[in-house]
């Protein structure tokens, strides 16, 4: 029982720990991508990899400021959004989802390519970049605090403030981005473009300020990921987190502020407690080794997850915040 | 583009009263109607024919898609404040002239102009902001947005559609607030006010068309372009729709739409262009068209009121037998495509 009440903590950490604000800034940002715009993005971990290195290389590579090194990656996603949007977005929804995915792993295969190391660090990464962000913390970043049952360190929690300080201002500015004039055009688009179009608006530019807006909110998860770290290693950037955050986004509910968010805590909270729940009860012996083994734990979690996330689908695909009306009609 | 914020339309030769017109009145259009037929009745029936006072002139624009020609099209136009009427078969290429003109699609040669200005290059936004709206063929009412916020984005330059202005919601507000009022107006004249916040997802298809059309009004255009209007509409509401087309006569606007039931074509154009095989084959006034010889050949072949000699008729008969026999136990095959007409030649 006390093991799993430590579980129970332990998840409770990662409900609010670094990884539910990395997950949840590239979910806000997906969410305006998908939810709002109707724009396949894949490749959203490819702008967490350049916020994240933007900070990484300026700083430890060029010694410039830390404060810089956030322009360079937010400037750094920026022009990967354009590159990405001027050929395809004038095309059908599922080019920019092939190049988009495709683009996100080849950005990675350079990084840590041999001939980019001297700048990226190649396969090892960079690191000691994030000195100046720890020192601007009120408190101390290497004493350790115990807050219910959980372990922070005063730079963990530093990075938590900072990040979830971060998600409440961009669900604000989605919120009132999406009561607005702009957001009904952007809606709209999700709808039906040539409908749009014919009504007078200029639909491949609301289509580039939302992959751009999408883009460095991105961006701004890698570098919480990385600051938090207090490295960037290219082989960190996976596809997979990108589907990750798409299932945050999906049980949170897509085209709701709040959804990616609690979607990202939830999922976080449920992988943690997974893992930690499941290895207790096989160190008591509920579960016989025989049967699973506390290797096999880290995979078996997400083969959970996945069959929750199914179960939700099937009894709520709106997920947990959306609006089920919405979802049933059909989007003509 | 006017910028007057409250009145909806009623700009050009709309008389007062024309605003107020209710929905299914066809009783007061003395107006504009008899404007726009009295300035085209003494106009000959023949193809690419001047008109007095033309909103939209076509020359040589073709269209093609691959070996097939859909448009080809020497000359052509529109009369300003009248309904044209664009009728022809399927495949005629009535769409594709809709699109080229409001910039869909690109031609392969030719040039437009709307009140002389061409419309060769521009995009199809660029198009609207000048005041040719259009509806589609297939209504495109966007589903998860209510019926209001449908309305209120056919609205025109709005300041609050900037991506900056748009955090500043005291920039935007006042004009907000002015286009709902305005659509609520509108609203009430299609009567969908009582559906105003529900998902347009929910209409039926011909509240569908009715808000189309509605939201195109938003945008206080100039010209309207109707593409079927009237299709998978019931009768009833096909009458009220008649009434909102002419309505939109009776404040000045110019009217253009492609329907396939004559009946609502006689009723409503002041002018009719038949298309077939991506060429005008004949223009004139509703009453001329029927007459028309290229018209009937269009649509009912060449040669289908010639009588049928002897000798063709058993023909038809043997190869007819023939084919029966051929597909013994295929009956859906001999129904549909052995049937012994002669009048088959309708495409």
């Amino acid at each position: 029982m006390s093991d799993l009440l430590n579980a129970f903590a332990i998840a409770g950490k990662a409900f609010f720990g670094f990884q539910a604000i990395f997950f949840a800034l590239l979910a806000i940002g997906i969410n305006i991508h998908f939810g709002y715009t109707g724009l396949l993005n894949f490749g959203q971990i490819a702008f967490a990899m350049l916020g994240g290195f933007g900070i990484a290389i300026s700083v430890s590579q060029w010694g410039l400021p830390f404060w810089v090194g956030v322009v360079v990656g937010v400037a750094a996603a920026v022009a990967l959004a354009l590159l990405l949007g001027l050929p395809t977005l004038r095309l059908r929804a599922d080019y920019l989802a092939i190049v988009t995915i495709a683009t996100s792993e080849g950005l990675r295969l350079v990084f840590r390519s041999v001939s980019a190391t001297p700048v990226t660090g190649g396969t090892r990464g960079l690191a000691a970049f994030n000195g100046d962000f720890m020192d601007l913390a009120p408190w101390d970043t290497q004493h350790r605090y115990r807050i219910l049952g959980t372990t922070w360190s005063g730079g963990e929690l530093w990075v938590a403030l900072i990040g979830w300080v971060l998600v409440i201002l961009f669900s604000l500015l989605t919120w009132q981005l999406m009561r607005s004039p702009w957001g009904r055009v952007v809606k709209a688009i999700r709808e039906d473009e040539d409908a749009v179009r014919a009504l007078g608006k200029n639909v491949y530019a609301y289509k580039m300020q939302s992959l751009v807006l999408g883009g460095v909110i991105g961006a701004f998860g890698g570098m919480v990921y990385a600051v938090s770290t207090g490295s960037a290693i290219p082989d960190q950037y996976q596809s997979a987190n990108t589907f990750l955050a798409y299932a945050a986004l999906i049980l949170g509910g897509a085209a709701r502020v709040l959804g990616p968010v609690l979607g990202s805590m939830i999922l976080l909270f449920l992988l943690q407690f997974a893992d930690t729940g499941l290895r207790a009860l096989i160190s008591n012996g509920v579960i016989p080794e025989g049967l699973l083994s506390s290797t096999d734990v880290a995979q078996i979690r997400f083969v959970l997850v996945g069959l929750g996330l199914m179960l939700l689908l099937v009894f709520r695909p709106q997920g947990i915040f959306g609006d089920r009306r919405e979802v049933m009609l059909d989007a003509r | 583009m006017p910028a007057e914020p409250a009145a909806h339309g009623a700009h050009a030769a709309g008389p007062g009263e024309a605003a107020a017109v209710p929905a299914r009145g066809s009783g007061s259009d003395r107006g504009p109607q008899r404007l726009a037929q009295a300035a085209l009745k003494d106009l000959p029936w023949e193809v690419g024919v001047a008109k007095p006072d033309p909103a939209i002139v076509v020359d040589g624009v073709t269209r093609t898609f691959g070996g097939l020609t859909a448009v080809s099209v020497d000359h052509l136009e529109i009369q300003r404040g009248g309904i044209t009427g664009l009728i022809g078969p399927n495949g005629a290429g009535k769409t594709t002239l809709f699109n080229l003109l409001t910039g869909f699609d690109q031609p392969n040669t030719g040039t437009w102009s709307y009140d002389g200005r061409s419309l060769g290059k521009l995009s199809p936004h660029q198009v609207a902001r000048l005041g040719v709206v259009r509806t589609f063929q297939l209504t495109k009412a966007l589903s998860r947005l209510t019926v209001m916020q449908n309305m209120l984005l056919g609205a025109q330059q709005q300041r609050g559609e900037n991506f900056l202005s748009a955090l500043l919601p005291g920039t935007w507000r006042k004009q907000e607030a002015a286009n709902t009022e305005k659509a609520m107006d509108l609203l009430r004249r299609f009567k969908l006010d009582a559906k105003k916040d529900d998902f347009a997802g929910i209409l039926s298809g011909g509240q569908r068309k009715l808000l189309e059309m509605a939201r195109a009004l938003m945008s206080d255009p100039q010209v309207v372009m109707l593409d079927e209007p009237m299709a998978g509409v019931n009768p009833a509401l096909t009458q009220s729709l008649l009434g909102h087309v002419k309505n939109l006569r009776e404040e000045g606007m110019t009217v253009i739409f492609v329907e396939h039931d004559m009946d609502v074509v006689r009723d409503i154009s002041d002018w009719v262009v038949v298309m077939a095989a991506g060429k005008v084959i004949a223009e004139g006034p509703p009453e001329s068209i029927s007459q028309n010889r290229a018209v009937v050949d269009a649509y009912l072949g060449a040669h289908h009121d010639a009588p049928l000699t002897v000798e063709e008729e058993d023909r038809v008969l043997a190869e007819a037998s023939a084919a029966i026999a051929r597909d013994e136990g295929t009956d859906a095959d001999v129904l549909s495509s052995d049937r012994p007409n002669p009048e088959r030649t309708d495409r």
